[in-house]
């Protein structure tokens, strides 16, 4: 064969064919490699939801559980808390629950929480993931009505989980779905089946 | 192949005529080492590179010798650890070495970078030199973020927790891709595991080839030198550069020197202050990861601090995200940003000299800054610093290409 009957335009697109074959072939043997990367069956399983006794807890008390390896609190709210919330209103970012990722739709409420006394949020800073601190004194001088500060970046979040303006994290607290099982027992992670 | 044949039985020239004849070897070292020719004025600031890769063998060997008692899961890496500095022969000593490695490789690279800004060795036609080091810079990053994350501390796991969490400002795709990099709801066993494989396989082995090719695209186009003029220019009668000399053996006695004094320096560290303050080993991350406690201050090792100080300045995350990122990215461009016709600083103008001096500053500044709890001075501060940081890069096609050079010599020049 001699290059005047080469015919360029068969040669081009066999080499694009083979190239293209080639690609597509390397796409599917990458889907088993970056599938194993996601969350195994056991990881999944692990997230089950778990469960969180109230008899033991307080009025203005908090305790700390761990679901799926994340930190959730859950405060029972006194009288005195569950008042203050309405009155700093103007200093929130999304008072409302507007944004609707940050918690499930029976929590899109005043108190973002399904009965008014139990708070259930996820105590994970919405900005990087730090977990805030509670301080629940109030100190009107420090213009502090009491809710969770981050000390990483410095958040601000009230005793709704709701996050102030004027600092990084961008939304609330999230709420995961979570349910009553009984009066005195909350399950958290599953908010399905019978309430 | 036939000179090959010709030969067979009849062994002449020795064992290096036989290697020769089959690899490139004394080809090779010619071209890189003995009949490379890098100018002959080379001062203490061309020194930081072979440091570079005397750090890397550092972090190699002792690395390696770390995984042999090291146990990547999340139950037993604290007390593995503990083990290797308590029960290991000799354990502390490699581990510190380790430690101690990881902030040195920071600061020499740190310095091999800065020496790039003094004599503009990112220009022309040393662009592609520089943009694959700023690919190991990169890697480099990424190797000692993955690392930190090993010895499973407070400070191992929640650095990870916001540094991780910094992909989660993406817009629609970052909570996925958060998952996507812990493998799991939150870091855990599994994030530790997988941290480790790309911490001993993944990015060493990038590392290497990219600090390979590093080498070859330098070799291609030869070593800038302090006077920032072309040597190849003016070559005596034989093609050697006049002002060149052969990297071996005078570059690398030279070298040795360094070598010589960077161990003192090192050892140094390793022996009398391996946590330095808490500056290489920080002191939360001298208690088990406790997944319900942030500590109450909370840094990354100083070399991201910059950075953090950026991040942390900027009062939203999706902000905060870019501009940190912006911020890791924007050195990438300085040979497109830098306009001046002029590389070494010894022949720029005071607005050049000024920019960097202030710079430097800023740098520095924003570095103590990110150790620093955010009180509202601090956040001010790291604000003024960042606007200086980011004018530094964006400025630079004005105030280079406004700027007074004076003439550039023709050959190089000494300065006793």
């Amino acid at each position: 064969m001699t290059e005047d009957d080469l015919d360029r335009n068969r040669r081009h697109f066999l080499t694009v064919a083979t190239i293209a074959t080639g690609a597509v072939g390397v796409g599917f043997v990458a889907i088993p490699f970056l599938s194993s990367l996601k969350p195994s069956a056991r990881a999944q399983a692990l997230g089950a939801p778990v469960e969180v006794p109230l008899g033991s807890i307080q009025p203005g008390e908090m305790v700390r559980v761990l679901w799926r390896g994340r930190l959730v609190f859950v405060l029972r709210r006194d009288e005195k808390m569950l008042a203050s919330l309405p009155e700093i209103v103007d200093e929130l970012r999304d008072p409302n629950s507007e944004v609707v990722e940050q918690q499930p739709d029976y929590a899109a409420n005043d108190t973002r929480s399904l009965k008014p006394e139990y708070l259930v949020v996820e105590g994970s800073c919405t900005h990087l993931g730090c977990a805030p601190l509670e301080d629940f004194e109030v100190r009107p001088a420090e213009d502090w009505g009491g809710g969770f500060f981050c000390p990483c970046h410095g958040s601000k979040f009230d005793l709704a989980g709701r996050v102030y303006k004027g600092v990084p994290a961008p939304t609330n607290l999230r709420v995961p779905p979570h349910r009553f099982v009984r009066d005195d027992l909350i399950l958290i992670g599953q908010d399905t089946g019978a309430a | 192949m036939a000179r090959i044949e010709a030969e067979v039985g009849k062994p002449q020239g020795g064992l290096m005529k036989w290697i020769d004849d089959r690899f490139p070897f004394t080809k090779t070292m010619k071209y890189h080492v003995t009949e490379y020719y890098a100018s002959k004025n080379f001062n203490w600031w061309f020194v930081f590179g072979v440091l570079a890769m005397v750090v890397l063998v550092i972090q190699l060997v002792t690395g390696i010798f770390l995984t042999m008692n090291y146990k990547p899961a999340a139950a037993e890496a604290f007390a593995s650890v503990e083990y290797i500095m308590r029960d290991v022969e000799w354990g502390w000593l490699i581990r510190y070495m380790h430690s101690t490695g990881a902030s040195f490789f920071f600061i020499v690279v740190y310095l091999h970078m800065f020496r790039a800004m003094l004599y503009g060795s990112y220009k022309k036609p040393r662009e592609l030199i520089w943009l694959i080091g700023m690919m190991i810079f990169f890697v480099l990053m990424a190797e000692g973020f993955a690392g930190y994350l090993l010895p499973w501390g407070q400070m191992s796991y929640w650095g990870a927790q916001v540094i991780i969490s910094l992909f989660g400002a993406i817009p629609v795709v970052g909570d996925g891709l958060v998952e996507f990099i812990r493998g799991d709801y939150s870091i855990s066993d599994i994030t530790l595991n997988r941290f480790f494989a790309l911490h001993v396989i993944v990015l060493p082995l990038a590392l290497i080839g990219l600090i390979f090719v590093h080498i070859v695209a330098l070799h291609e186009v030869g070593s800038n030198n302090p006077d920032g003029i072309e040597i190849k220019k003016n070559k005596g009668p034989d093609g050697i550069p006049l002002d060149g000399v052969p990297f071996h053996p005078h570059h690398t006695s030279k070298d040795l020197i360094g070598i010589i004094v960077f161990l003192m320096i090192f050892s140094a560290v390793v022996f009398f202050a391996p946590d330095m303050g808490g500056m290489f080993l920080e002191h939360a991350n001298f208690e088990p990861a406790n997944l319900t406690a942030t500590p109450e201050h909370i840094a990354p090792v100083w070399y991201y601090t910059p950075y953090y100080a950026i991040l942390r300045a900027v009062p939203d995350k999706l902000w905060g995200f870019i501009l940190f990122g912006l911020s890791v990215l924007l050195p990438v461009f300085l040979p497109w940003l830098d306009r001046c016709r002029v590389r070494s600083i010894r022949y720029r103008g005071w607005m050049y000299k000024t920019a960097l001096s202030i710079f430097v500053v800023t740098f520095l500044t924003l570095g103590w800054l990110g150790l620093q709890p955010a009180t509202e001075t601090y956040v001010l501060l790291a604000r003024i610093f960042s606007v200086l940081y980011f004018a530094f890069f964006l400025l630079m096609p004005f105030y280079t290409a406004a700027d007074k050079t004076k003439p550039v010599p023709d050959r190089v020049v000494y300065h006793d």
